[in-house]
């Protein structure tokens, strides 16, 4: 008897015209005249610049030395960053108490992470103690007292002092600008024409403006002998101004909320309050937050600007370190760079953790 | 109602007694002692007068009259807290007494002397706009410059000062201007421009900053007047006199011979004048309300005028700025102590 077996052929490879690495370029970079033109244009820039910008940046750059005269490579003088890392991260901080600063920034990241992977019932509970207790005790560990050496605020500053005052920023800013934001759709008179102003005041007028008022022009307001804290005058300034602009923020949150979500608060017997609290503003701030991340990115780039007012944050430590002279040799692509590099790393993993807070809250308003 | 107008009525009453109370005056040199610190405004960074190193110290020609200050009134020269300010704030933080002495690059002129309210307590280093120009140029004076054309710093006092110099001496030149004095430097490196003007002590840190600083020289001739010192706030005299006599102090001790190094033997070995200068004779310090020793401990801890220069600014550092019109008087320079008895 014959033996018929069935033995299927062996699958062929697709065409090469339809896979592959050729396919690909095909497909992607030279589908068209207009493509083709592109992808050579394109290819041409990146072969002329990318190579000369990493071996600036890398392959000739200098890494090993305490001083500019070691800088004897073409490339970028990284030791220039070495030598003044630690006043680019601390400022004047005393180095034997650096620790308080990197345990107050620690703490910072904790309560962040602890928000989203606490179970349900201990969040709230924590939440509330860390949005008041840690500021507190972040405060205590970098200005001293109660035990602690004191550090006055003009040692404070490099990368650490834009964080704190981009952080102590948007943490009171958000109360104030919920509070302006009800206030303007307020029915009460007084209240919404007093939130109406300070908003339009606040956002009506350049950060720059409200820094130099808050340096030059407050201090001659006070009495002698009294004095406000040059910080605390430029954390005001930043906290009004950013304050105004988390109150459209919210007010855009509050609009989306549709009046039928009142309505049946109002009609179930919750007074105004806990209609804000328990049904409108859980809502309005949950579609606010890629806004309230926006402008909190926004913030944090813009503690840049007290620089103008002479305080030390991680672009005029920059600054006063090309003006030192012994680091005159014009390091100032190599610092710039440094400094546009952390901004980014920093903005761009906020800008993941909102996704993933939106993710995370997910209330079915997505449209995907 | 009557609730709110107590509000008002309380309100009002703080606010009165805070206007009242700023008229208060101030005697700076107890609060300072009081204190055990002296809070010195400096700039934010300027080579060679007040620069932060590495660790956050401050050194420099302006932190100088501030170390030497303190030195005099508390015997310690590391004293001093360090306020960092802008040109635009430096004033306020003077008049609101959010610092007892400004010491930073500030022009004495009629202008700020008599309008704002504060006094120039002498003259730590005279400045004026001056030229660098490229070495293959083959100039040496500024009066070759005619129909050259200037690197300038938009929006500075050095554009007016050479305006004027060139319509004076009848010589034309074509202007580039640039935002910062990098792009100043670096527009003059690539050859925009053949000279490039600037105060002259930020001359000597532009060239430095240059890729082959050899190839640039600074002509001697300085266009204007810009001489820096010491700010105090107006009606303190006794306040005034201290940061008078320690700048004083420091270049009379230059021009005796008294350094840091033999400061003690002076007080012991020294001739008439020097033994008045460190103490060991006279009263002055009992005049300025100090100690017998004041101007003593201001040279051993900060130095003399001399050793101040070279190590900041002069030849001890990166800078090397010859001592021109800031030698002794009798040296060729225009630097003078009124007398010390």
């Amino acid at each position: 008897m014959d033996n018929h077996t069935f033995t299927p052929i062996e699958a062929r490879k697709p065409p090469s015209t339809a896979i592959g690495p050729i396919a690909w370029m095909k497909e992607s970079l030279f589908s068209s005249p207009v493509n083709t033109l592109l992808t050579i244009f394109f290819g041409y820039l990146i072969i002329k610049y990318v190579p000369p910008v990493l071996d600036w940046a890398f392959f000739s750059a200098n890494w090993v030395g305490t001083t500019q005269e070691e800088c004897t490579k073409a490339g970028a003088c990284w030791i220039f960053i070495k030598q003044w890392f630690s006043q680019l991260l601390y400022g004047s901080y005393p180095e034997h108490l650096h620790w308080r600063v990197n345990l107050a920034l620690i703490g910072l990241v904790a309560v962040v992470v602890l928000q989203f992977f606490l179970p349900q019932h201990l969040r709230r509970k924590v939440g509330w103690v860390s949005l008041i207790v840690y500021p507190l005790i972040s405060l205590w560990l970098m200005y001293g007292g109660l035990g602690l050496e004191t550090v006055s605020t003009d040692k404070w500053g490099g990368f650490s002092l834009n964080i704190l005052l981009a952080f102590a920023g948007i943490l009171m800013s958000l109360p104030i600008g919920i509070v302006w934001a009800l206030g303007r759709q307020s029915d009460m008179p007084f209240v919404k024409m007093v939130c109406v102003a300070s908003i339009e005041l606040f956002r009506g007028v350049p950060l720059i403006t409200i820094l130099f008022m808050g340096s030059v022009m407050l201090p001659l307001f006070f009495p002698a002998g009294v004095q406000l804290d040059k910080l605390m005058r430029a954390f005001i300034a930043i906290t009004l101004f950013q304050s105004a602009y988390m109150a459209e923020v919210v007010r855009g949150g509050l609009q989306a909320i549709p009046k039928g979500q009142v309505e049946a608060a109002n009609s179930l017997g919750l007074g105004y309050w806990k209609t804000m609290r328990l049904i409108v503003l859980p809502q309005a701030l949950k579609i606010s937050i890629p806004n309230i991340v926006n402008t909190f990115i926004a913030l944090f780039k813009d503690t840049t600007l007290v620089l103008i007012i002479g305080l030390f944050e991680v672009l005029s430590t920059i600054q006063a370190a090309l003006q030192n002279s012994n680091w005159l040799g014009g390091h100032h692509i190599e610092g710039y760079v440094f400094v546009a590099f952390v901004f980014w790393v920093f903005c761009y993993t906020m800008s993941r953790i909102s996704v993933y807070i939106e993710n995370k809250l997910d209330t079915g308003h997505s449209r995907s | 109602m009557y609730k709110l107008k107590e509000c008002i009525i309380k309100i009002s009453t703080v606010c009165l007694l805070i206007a009242f109370s700023s008229f208060a005056i101030a005697d700076t040199l107890d609060d300072v002692k009081k204190a055990g610190m002296l809070k010195c405004g400096v700039s934010t960074g300027l080579a060679g007068f007040s620069q932060k190193d590495e660790e956050g110290n401050w050194s420099g020609l302006d932190v100088d009259v501030c170390r030497g200050v303190a030195a005099a009134v508390l015997g310690d020269a590391s004293k001093v807290s360090y306020k960092p300010l802008t040109a635009k704030e430096r004033f306020t933080a003077l008049q609101s007494g959010e610092i007892d002495i400004l010491s930073r690059n500030t022009t004495w002129t009629h202008t700020r002397d008599t309008s704002l309210g504060l006094n120039f307590a002498g003259v730590v280093y005279y400045d004026g706009a001056g030229f660098m120009v490229n070495k293959n140029l083959g100039v040496d004076s500024a009066l070759k410059l005619d129909g050259a054309a200037a690197c300038i710093q938009a929006g500075t006092s050095t554009e007016l000062a050479i305006a004027d110099y060139f319509r004076e001496n009848n010589m034309k030149y074509k202007v580039v201007t640039f935002e910062t004095s990098d792009q100043t430097r670096s527009g003059f490196e690539s050859g925009r421009c053949d000279f490039l003007v600037s105060d002259q002590s930020q001359l000597y840190s532009l060239r430095i900053g240059l890729k082959d600083p050899a190839g640039a020289v600074v002509l001697p001739e300085v266009i204007s007047k810009e001489p820096l010192g010491p700010v105090v706030r107006q009606g303190d005299d006794k306040w005034f006199n201290i940061v008078k006599w320690v700048v004083n102090a420091s270049i009379e001790g230059e021009f005796q011979g008294v350094t840091s190094a033999n400061v003690d033997e002076m007080a012991k070995s020294g001739k008439p004048g020097q033994k008045r200068l460190v103490g060991a004779e006279g009263d002055l310090g009992e005049k300025l309300g100090l100690d017998a020793d004041w101007a003593a401990k201001v040279i051993k801890q900060v130095g003399n005028y001399s050793e101040s220069f070279e190590r900041n600014v002069g030849m001890d550092s990166p800078l090397k700025i010859s001592r021109g019109l800031n030698a002794q008087w009798n040296k060729g320079g225009i630097l003078y102590s009124p007398a010390m008895r």
